[in-house]
């Protein structure tokens, strides 16, 4: 109980204690039959004061007498209207809040019962305000006062010039008051937006910045002044959704084919695409989730151009999403003759937008061309009947000078047009400059680990808006620097380890795709021993790389093969952006559940799946349970077949999520071994979900 | 506090069952003193005479599902009741009288989505109105433009949660946001700069003060949450074991 002691009552205390009590109920009782039979006499309503005063939680004590207040003022217009009158009823109610604040100033009942009397007029704006003065010198945190605060600014139409000198004020007077920081942020959005010179953006943020550097300078340990901190840097990079990447990639040139039989020159997988459907996908990558993309907003040149499907690439496939995915057919000339072009035009202005409510106004293109292989005479066994796996005497590095160097180099340059830089203003960029030597000079003699995060964010900042095509202003910001602070942060803080983790693994990937002699170090063929007549693969190899989360899809779109085995990922979300996919490996990391695995069921094309050695099925606590789609989260459908695949099998109730996530896939080999899950009735509930597996942790099951 | 007495007996039963115990309880005198503190509007009141409120609507179900006895309610009835309180711009009322507080957004998605209702109010507003009460800092408060709060929080997130929409929540912001909430001596506070409260012994809010069962309950939850051995898990949306909301969801 919050502020009453633990101890144990003396006889007297018990004594006093139990009649305080009875001389309680008696009230409440009381106050409940004068309720329930509208009594609404002076007598009763002072019973209800003594009452609320005391116990302001009695709820069902201010309805009586918000019924009482309307009984007294419907009877005084029956006499006539006399205005004074009116008025000391209303008054009344206020003194008695205010008793009961005084007794209690956290509770809802009274506060909310004073915006009841308040709504009905006749009030008085200072008053209140001096009210509002008194209780947050007590407590400037009282988010109650806060709040109520707010209401009367509304009621009153108190402009938010006003307020926010209030806050100013409050702010002087100390620096940890989180609160008046959090106001500040409201009332200068509101101004901003509505605009006008005086708030223009530049101005407000260059002045915020300069008042918040005060407070972080005298304590730097103090979180209200960095989360307002973060606010300001959250409003300076604010910008459109950016156009980031495709696949196919612009400039290139794809060979489609049926049964995967590659012919010659056209040996390169990665360039290589192969479907049974006579259909190959398209994806558009941006740089945050967009909602709008739809065949109004994007143009497709291409045959005989039928009105697209786009759907997002998000895990709860909802509307926004920073990938999107449509899908076009196989040139009707088989065998084509020429490559045939596809002309893509991205963002016809308006339509598509940024969860933010920023436009995407800039349009873009790109272009490839594809072409189908003539293999449909010697249609030859697919080769789907071997088993990866993953030795590593079948990976070989691939050489810088190597074709797929080359093919990696042209996918990496996205040919985006002078006209289509985005639209970020210079003054961000000066402003980030300015942030990080600021911050700088602070952690030179203090170590403040709040400090830390902000200056790895301001730093990873200056490099994104240096990718977004701003010109360098020459500020030194290396990925070394920023992974270092990360590795700082996570000894000065383990506390909150996973996080700093997080960050690390994100510039890690950053890094290591942002040019094409890292990425190269990464990427290896692949070709099975055991059955050389089948086609190569190139893997991205990302394993033992102390992973905790993906990032930096936009650069592996064409990937088809990953090994991401011996890391540390609790979370594949990112993936199901990588609609290639068709062999993945996950062993040896920390996933927990079957719902972290999600995002796979976005990956049409995946036959080769290797979750062994991991944490599925070792806690009793399923911590992604409500970040998938499932009956619980009310997004599925018609779909839901679980009680009639169970078959009445008790055993197999729990595996509702092993049952929403294999019944999406069509996968050909399965390793889950050394999972907390996995018997044999488990494993034959599987052979009955996906018909189309062949091998199951290395044996073959049909 | 015997008018919150509803709200007690959800947190008490519900650590009985995650401490494996709800079976000593006489479920019956239970769920008859709950169908008395039912008013006629369909909604319950804290106690037997008691103003309908949402509040306790929502432990009234809570507590039925615990017992499995959900069926004993006049479904339409109550799900009406707590229906009629959405506002034109999604957000819920507590009850007739209108306070307005995302902790009814989430008590109205709660109980209508274990009665299987959720088809009586539009939820897509419901969600946006949740939505319009994001922070910066990643949190929520209980109106638009309120400051971040963890109880608030709970509820916003919770809320989204099962209405399929946590996509709109910054995961690793408000993750860190909470995360700072841990002070030195282990416990958590609500928001930035306040006192912790800590689970601790018979459980109160921190070292010293008096247990209740208030804080006993989060205790308890708390401690299943991070798997600690013996207690049943609990499910964070609903704030029931997750057996007895799996039961609701996924069929018998």
């Amino acid at each position: 109980m919050h502020g009453i002691p633990r101890k144990a009552l003396t006889e007297e205390e018990q004594g006093a204690s139990s009649l305080k009590s009875a001389k309680l109920r008696d009230l409440q009782s009381q106050v409940l039959h004068f309720h329930h039979n509208k009594i609404y006499t002076e007598e009763a309503i002072e019973i209800s004061a003594k009452l609320l005063e005391s116990n302001p939680e009695h709820y069902t004590g201010w309805n009586y007498r918000k019924l009482a207040v309307q009984y007294r003022l419907d009877r005084r217009s029956e006499d006539g209207v006399d205005s004074e009158s009116i008025q000391s009823i209303l008054d009344e109610e206020l003194r008695v809040v205010e008793n009961a604040l005084k007794k209690n100033f956290k509770s809802y009942g009274a506060w909310h019962h004073r915006k009841w009397v308040l709504s009905k007029g006749h009030s008085s704006t200072d008053r209140e305000l001096r009210l509002l003065s008194k209780f947050q010198k007590l407590d400037s945190r009282n988010f109650h006062a806060w709040n109520y605060r707010r209401f009367i600014t509304a009621l009153k139409k108190i402009p938010d010039e006003e307020e926010l000198q209030y806050t100013t004020d409050m702010i002087y007077d100390n620096f940890s008051n989180y609160s008046a920081w959090h106001n500040r942020s409201v009332l200068l959005s509101n101004l901003m937006e509505k605009g006008g010179k005086q708030y223009d953006k530049e101005n407000v943020l260059g002045e915020e910045y300069e008042f918040v550097r005060n407070a972080l300078f005298t304590d730097p340990d103090d979180q209200s002044g960095w989360f307002y901190h973060l606010w300001l840097l959250d409003q300076t990079l604010k910008q459109e959704p950016v156009f980031l990447s495709s696949w196919p990639p612009n400039g290139s040139n794809l060979y489609l084919s049926l049964d995967g039989r590659l012919k010659g020159q056209q040996s390169l997988p990665i360039l290589h695409f192969q479907s049974k459907a006579r259909k190959f996908p398209l994806v558009l990558y941006f740089s945050e989730a967009v909602e709008g993309v739809s065949s109004s907003t994007v143009t497709v040149e291409y045959q005989d151009g039928d009105s697209l499907l786009w759907t997002p690439l998000s895990a709860n496939n909802f509307g926004f999403s920073q990938a999107w995915l449509t899908y076009l057919k196989f040139p009707d000339e088989v065998p084509s003759s020429e490559a045939l072009p596809v002309k893509v035009t991205i963002a016809h202005f308006p339509g598509i937008t940024s969860s933010k409510g920023m436009p995407c106004s800039q349009s873009c293109h790109i272009s490839f061309s594809v072409c189908v292989t003539s293999d449909d005479q010697e249609h030859s066994e697919v080769q789907s009947s071997h088993r990866i796996s993953w030795k590593e005497e079948n990976f070989k590095a691939r050489a810088t000078q190597s074709l797929e160097a080359n093919l990696l180099h042209s996918f990496s340059k996205l040919e985006i047009t002078k006209e289509n830089k985005p639209s970020t203003p210079k003054w961000s960029m000066e402003i980030i400059s300015t942030e990080i030597a600021h911050c700088r000079e602070l952690l030179s003699s203090t170590n403040c680990k709040i400090g830390k995060l902000t200056l790895a964010r301001l730093l990873m900042a200056h490099k994104t808006l240096i990718s977004y095509g701003i010109p360098d202003d020459g500020t030194e910001v290396h990925y070394e620097d920023i992974l270092a602070l990360y590795q700082d942060l996570m000894k000065m803080d383990p506390a909150h380890i996973c996080y700093y983790e997080d960050g690390y693994t994100l510039v890690l990937l950053k890094q290591l795709t942002s040019n094409i002699e890292s990425l190269l170090k990464h990427c290896d063929r692949y070709q099975e021993s055991s059955s050389p007549s089948t086609n190569p693969y190139l893997c991205v190899r990302l394993n033992g790389l102390s992973l905790s989360r993906i990032g930096s899809t936009e650069h592996l779109l064409w990937v088809q093969m990953l090994d991401l085995s011996h890391n540390e990922l609790r979370s594949i979300e990112g993936l199901e952006t990588l609609q290639l996919l068709s062999c993945l490996k996950l062993s040896h990391n920390r996933l927990c559940s079957f719902t972290s695995l999600e995002p796979l069921k976005k990956l049409k094309y995946l036959e080769v799946l290797d979750i062994s050695h991991n944490e599925i099925g070792a806690h009793s606590i399923d911590t992604r349970r409500y970040l998938c789609s499932s009956p619980l989260t009310h997004a599925v459908g018609g779909d839901w077949y679980f009680q009639k695949f169970v078959d009445g099998d008790v055993k197999l109730n729990n595996h509702w999520d092993a049952y929403l996530l294999f019944k999406d896939l069509n996968l050909v080999q399965l390793e889950m071994i050394g999972n907390a899950v996995g018997d044999e009735r488990f494993k034959a509930f599987l052979l009955k979900l996906m018909p189309e597996l062949k091998w199951l942790d290395g044996e073959k099951c049909r | 506090m015997e008018h919150l007495r509803l709200n007690g007996a959800y947190w008490g039963l519900t650590t009985l069952d995650v401490l494996g115990k709800l079976g000593a309880v006489d479920q019956d005198k239970v769920v008859s003193w709950i169908m008395q503190c039912q008013h006629e509007s369909g909604g319950f009141g804290g106690n037997i005479g008691h103003d309908p409120h949402v509040l306790y609507t929502l432990s009234a179900i809570q507590v039925l599902a615990l017992f499995d006895k959900i069926d004993v309610l006049d479904v339409e009835k109550v799900a009406n009741y707590i229906a009629s309180l959405q506002n034109e711009d999604g957000s819920f009322a507590g009850d007739i009288w209108g306070e307005v507080d995302t902790r009814f957004s989430y008590i109205a998605i709660c109980s209508l989505a274990l009665l299987h209702r959720l088809d009586k109010i539009n939820v897509e507003k419901a969600v946006n109105y949740i939505v319009s009460c994001k922070n910066s800092d990643g949190g929520f408060g209980c109106t638009p433009g309120a400051e971040s709060h963890a109880g608030q929080i709970f509820c916003c997130v919770g809320a989204l949660a099962i209405t399929g929409s946590l996509h709109h929540v910054d995961k690793d912001l408000l993750g860190w946001w909470l995360c700072e909430r841990q002070v030195k001596s282990g416990g958590l506070n609500g928001r930035p700069e306040k006192l912790p409260d800590v689970e601790n012994g018979g459980i109160s809010d921190r070292p010293d003060d008096a247990v209740d069962v208030f804080h006993t309950y989060f205790g308890v939850a708390g401690l299943s949450l991070l798997e600690y051995p013996g207690l049943k898990a609990i499910d964070p949306a609903y704030a029931l074991p997750v057996d007895v909301v799996n039961r609701i969801f996924l069929g018998k």
